[in-house]
């Protein structure tokens, strides 16, 4: 059985990245700053950090991916290559599910390397479910990355491009931000249940995957 | 003879700027169509309209019996830029388009770049080609799905004479095959034996159109 078109464009993505490790790189770098500045700036006591480190760890990790975000079609753009893809039979929205799901897994590689780090500088130890929080940053990771790769491909043919991706996409992503912080903050404090922040997110990314898949072909072919 | 294409009074604006004025040709299937004319005469926006990347203003066209973003996949276009991804080898690229064009007839990715006189067994990302070599893989991507209609942006440019001659041989091949190529290029000797008719742009309108086969001349 052949694999189905996201698939080409997905291992394409991952590929292309192994070899130059472009966007890993940078976010990597971006996030760790932010981290440890923060802890230097506020040197949080142990309690303090369980408040501010959900916000610290989501606010980080999206400026750190709309960065890499503003890059994500910058090697379709270079050479005309999104204009060979466009003459392709394969359908517009494998197009963008492949992007998106090579923009997730590079965020989450930098999440997965950024956690460790942020737990020794903040000193944290989730009061309560510390697992849950496997469920909330993937969940918020996807409404970040859907959102930036579908508005990254609708700001390609502007000239402030870097300018307008952060323009559009902040105010879409707020509340998918909120219900991220205000997860992380339940699970670390124990103080709530994330329970209702993690459907909020899981809504949220539904609805707007699907928004994405649905006008990405428009959003291709515009001239 | 059939028809491959059919513009009429096909304009292109870009604001008040208008690109290509009422253009109205008519493409046969098998002959090849030199387009030549001035940077900015609206060489690349007639391909980029035939090949359904661009929407005109005005007026009708039909490519292969429907709409140009119908036929968009009986269409091979190769613009002045490689349209590959520098990051990988000429034969990476090609598998990834290969894979791609599935639905329909495919040349392999190795045919496809022997036909063009390239080593499917090349390392070198496409980044590290010469111009030359990254006209012949390009042709080689435009290749693959076996187009009925090809539309080339300038395949002789930043070409050596000796890589200009051998795609040319490569061009008067496909024609051979009864396929339509429309080619842009500013060096009119070169293109001209291929030529079954040379048309000339001008300010975005047709001004002659020469057809070899009957000798005849028409300036609009």
């Amino acid at each position: 059985m052949r694999r189905p078109y996201f698939v080409t464009h997905l291992l394409k993505d991952l590929r292309l990245e192994w070899r130059s490790k472009d966007a890993i790189n940078s976010m990597l770098c971006f996030a760790l700053l932010v981290v440890v500045l923060f802890s230097l700036a506020f040197d949080p006591t142990r309690e303090s950090s369980r408040q501010i480190a959900g916000g610290i760890l989501c606010v980080a990790t999206m400026f750190a991916s709309v960065s890499a975000l503003n890059q994500a079609w910058a090697r379709e753009l270079r050479h005309l290559v999104l204009d060979a893809q466009r003459m392709t039979p394969a359908p517009a929205a494998s197009l963008f599910l492949g992007k998106v799901l090579a923009n997730f897994l590079f965020v989450t590689v930098v999440e997965l390397i950024l956690t460790p780090v942020f737990i020794i500088f903040y000193n944290l130890h989730a009061l309560g479910n510390g697992w849950l929080l496997a469920l909330v940053l993937p969940l918020g990771t996807w409404a970040l990355v859907a959102n930036g790769t579908f508005f990254a491909a609708l700001s390609i043919r502007t000239r402030n491009r870097e300018l307008l991706l952060p323009l559009i996409l902040f105010p879409l992503f707020i509340p998918a931000l909120l219900a991220m912080v205000l997860g992380a903050t339940a699970i670390l404090t124990g103080e709530s249940d994330p329970v209702l922040w993690i459907k909020l997110l899981a809504g949220y990314d539904v609805i707007y995957t699907t928004i994405c898949l649905l006008l990405f072909e428009i959003v291709l072919h515009a001239e | 003879m059939p028809i491959t294409a059919q513009l009429e009074t096909v304009s292109k604006l870009y604001g008040t700027f208008a690109a290509l004025r009422k253009v109205s040709l008519t493409l046969e299937a098998g002959c090849c169509y030199v387009l030549l004319g001035e940077n900015g005469a609206g060489k690349s926006t007639l391909l980029r309209i035939l090949a359904g990347l661009l929407r005109p203003t005005y007026g009708t066209i039909t490519v292969l019996g429907t709409s140009p973003q119908e036929a968009r996949a009986r269409i091979g276009y190769m613009s002045h830029a490689p349209m590959l991804y520098e990051e990988y080898t000429a034969a990476e690229n090609l598998r990834y388009f290969a894979d791609l064009y599935r639905a329909g007839p495919c040349l392999s990715p190795e045919d496809a770049l022997r036909s063009v006189g390239l080593d499917p067994a090349l390392t070198r990302p496409v980044a590290q080609y010469s111009q030359g070599m990254r006209q012949r893989a390009s042709l080689a991507r435009v290749l693959l799905s076996q187009p009925e209609l090809l539309l080339l942006d300038e395949p002789f440019s930043n070409m050596d004479i000796g890589s200009a001659h051998q795609m040319l041989d490569l061009l008067a091949r496909i024609k051979a095959e009864q396929r339509t190529i429309v080619l842009t290029t500013h060096q009119r000797e070169l293109a001209e034996p291929l030529a079954d008719s040379l048309i000339t742009l001008v300010a975005g309108s047709v001004n002659a159109v020469v057809d070899k086969a009957r000798s005849t001349t028409v300036n609009a």
